[in-house]
């Protein structure tokens, strides 16, 4: 089975500041593949090689087959493209919106219809409304029905749920999530962690680099350090206490709570007396499952 | 083709939905026409003109008389010659008309053609040389009509005798109006696509993004037609305009240069990435210069040798030319064949480095 995206040595520069460095990997016909990492960790140039918008300095991909440089008109027919920003002409209504790109991809919104009406429903109250006056989760979800509405076989959608509310993102993952059974092969980049469990396969990224490539649950399952959530009252002075102790190889907060990496044979009832003997009082120390912040932490510590 | 038509439908709700856009499109014409046509006039019109009459003999009486009738200038009536400094000083008047005391004695000899001293001395406030030089040249028209010798010999006045500024403006309005609607407004529309990330989407489809570009001009030709009739109309109804030029060669000459505007819209939106970028391209390299060196409001001939030269690479100046010689001194389209081919050599020039560097990626 070819790949929908094949990345080899993909490299990017800006004059000295090398924004995509030697990156590797490839993306499944069918897959929803996630790129997860902080801003500034090169996604939208890699959005921006893929389809065809920068040409690379060094290295290939291909994205259904066709090179980026050599077949790029052909790439621009058949993919669909979603930029970070909210890219639509906020002066034109919905319907207008949706019009306009059907028109530019040379097809009939209506005959397209049925593939984006999962998502077109929910906005088809608003089709007169310009889109410039929707919520941020409207925007995004028209912005996917532009995307799709000409059929594309890759999709590439650059941090789709930023600046999106809870409830909006998580119904814009059950989206994607349908268009998979479809069999759209999907690029999507995020900076939430928490959304990494909702791809197939992810690529963690950090200042150009990818610290690693697989599904979720294979890189939470090679984190394979000891791994302890620790709380109490002052949890900043807990911090710098538990930083200095033996055993302890990184702490850093998480949530509600502190991770805590242990070298193997670490004692944490031990690093509880300890900390009481510094006088931490109500501290508690339980261990706890690995998540892909704790992967993506660790890895980028290595680097 | 049918893409192309919902991408100039496009382009056309993004106008008509922006009433700023609207009003400077179809606003800006009539406001700038009826300004320069009549407000901001350079014509010699409502002289104030005081006389120093010391012997007011009866052939005084009939030059002052004269002066009278014209409904150019207001008589502010007789003072002294003592008098002439501080009336001009206060405003009283503009001009003041002095008659030599032995003003009939002169007038006979210069009849007879024996002795050429003046019997009229012309005092004027030269505060603003325009008023003065005009009011001066008139005043001995109107004072001396039997004597055309007198008359000035600025080329203007053979075409334009009664100085009415509004002739001279309505070529050079029209020189500007298309350059802001055709070269900044398209240009700041292609380069707003940039900066708002649609262009984005836009490259990454089939169409070919020039295609796109092409398609958000046509709503700006149109449009600039529309002024090009209301101008035409205008200045002909209501600035009394003669327009004994030929009409077909003023509207081919104008569609040319509405070509040429466009040309230079895309190249600017080529060499700028942000709205204000673009704007103030176009205000100082392209409206400074075509103000202040298209001949529009300081006359070409009048210009130091350098700027002369440079002159010649502004567009506007062959166009406001070919306009002129149409419009107003009602030459034939044969006339302005060099305007022409030179605007049309510009317009190909423009085309061919816009398209060069006009570029689909985003680098």
């Amino acid at each position: 089975m070819d790949a929908a995206i094949k990345v080899q040595g993909l490299t990017k520069r800006y004059g000295t500041l090398t924004a995509l460095d030697d990156v590797s990997f490839e993306v499944r016909r069918g897959e929803l593949f996630g790129l997860i990492g902080p801003d500034g960790a090169g996604k939208t140039t890699l959005f921006r090689l893929l389809t065809t918008l920068l040409t690379p300095d060094a290295g290939s991909a291909s994205v259904d087959g066709l090179d980026i440089v050599a077949d790029y008109r052909a790439i621009r027919r058949r993919v669909g493209y979603m930029p970070g920003r909210f890219s639509l002409y906020a002066d034109l209504t919905v319907a207008e919106n949706l019009d306009f790109f059907a028109a530019l991809f040379g097809v009939d919104a209506a005959a397209n219809y049925e593939l984006i009406a999962p998502v077109y429903r929910q906005i088809e109250p608003f089709r007169t409304r310009r889109a410039g006056n929707l919520s941020g989760g409207m925007k995004q979800k028209l912005a996917l029905c532009c995307a799709l509405i000409h059929r594309p076989s890759v999709l590439f959608l650059d941090e789709p749920t930023t600046g999106v509310d809870a409830v909006s993102r998580s119904e814009f993952w059950e989206m994607l999530a349908g268009l998979k059974e479809r069999g759209i092969s999907m690029l999507v980049s995020t900076p939430y962690m928490d959304e990494a469990r909702r791809c197939d396969r992810i690529a963690l990224c950090d200042k150009g680099r990818l610290l690693g490539v697989d599904t979720p649950q294979e890189l939470v399952r090679s984190f394979d350090d000891p791994l302890y959530a620790l709380t109490g009252p002052d949890l900043y002075g807990l911090l710098t206490a538990a930083r200095r102790q033996p055993g302890v190889r990184e702490c850093y907060p998480f949530g509600a709570a502190h991770h805590l990496v242990a070298e193997r044979g670490f004692d944490p009832d031990g690093l509880l007396r300890a900390l009481s003997a510094e006088g931490f009082t109500g501290v508690s120390i339980r261990p706890v499952a690995a998540d892909i912040e704790d992967v993506f932490i660790k890895r980028m510590g290595h680097e | 083709m049918g893409g192309f038509w919902s991408f100039v439908k496009k382009e056309t709700l993004h106008i008509l939905r922006d009433p700023r856009t609207m009003l400077i499109v179809l606003g800006m014409p009539v406001v700038q026409l009826l300004l320069f046509g009549f407000a901001i006039s350079t014509e010699v019109n409502n002289i104030d003109v005081a006389i120093v009459a010391p012997h007011p003999s009866e052939a005084v009486r009939q030059c002052v008389a004269r002066l009278e009738a014209n409904p150019y200038f207001t008589l502010r009536g007789g003072i002294s010659g003592a008098e002439i400094d501080r009336t001009l000083r206060r405003g009283d008047a503009e001009a003041v008309v002095v008659f030599a005391a032995d003003f009939d004695r002169r007038m006979e000899r210069l009849a007879r053609g024996e002795d050429g001293r003046a019997a009229i001395q012309l005092v004027m406030d030269a505060s603003n040389t325009n008023t003065a030089l005009a009011g001066a040249a008139y005043l001995r028209q109107a004072l001396l009509p039997s004597r055309p010798e007198a008359l000035s010999v600025e080329t203007r006045l053979l075409y334009n005798p009664q100085m009415k500024s509004a002739y001279n403006f309505v070529p050079g309005i029209m020189g500007l109006i298309f350059i802001v609607i055709c070269a900044i407004m398209t240009s700041v529309s292609i380069v707003r696509e940039k900066e708002t990330g649609t262009m984005e989407v836009l490259l990454v489809s089939p169409v070919r993004p020039i295609r796109i570009i092409l398609a958000k001009m046509i709503p700006y030709f149109v449009l600039s037609c529309l002024d090009l009739v209301t101008i035409l109309l205008l200045a002909r109804y209501v600035l009394g305009v003669p327009m004994s030029g030929s009409i077909v060669g003023i509207v081919s000459t104008s569609l040319l240069y509405l070509a040429l505007a466009l040309a230079l819209g895309l190249f600017i939106s080529t060499t700028a990435d942000r709205q204000i970028t673009a704007l103030i391209i176009s205000t100082m390299l392209m409206l400074l210069p075509l103000i202040m060196l298209s001949g529009m409001v300081f006359p070409i001939e009048n210009m130091p040798w350098i700027l002369r030269t440079l002159s010649c690479i502004i567009p506007a100046r062959w166009y406001i030319d070919a306009i002129r010689k149409l419009m107003i001194e009602g030459l034939p389209f044969a006339a302005v064949a060099r305007d022409f081919l030179i605007l049309a050599g510009m317009t190909l020039a423009l085309v061919v480095v816009a398209l060069k560097k006009f570029n689909d990626k985003l680098e």
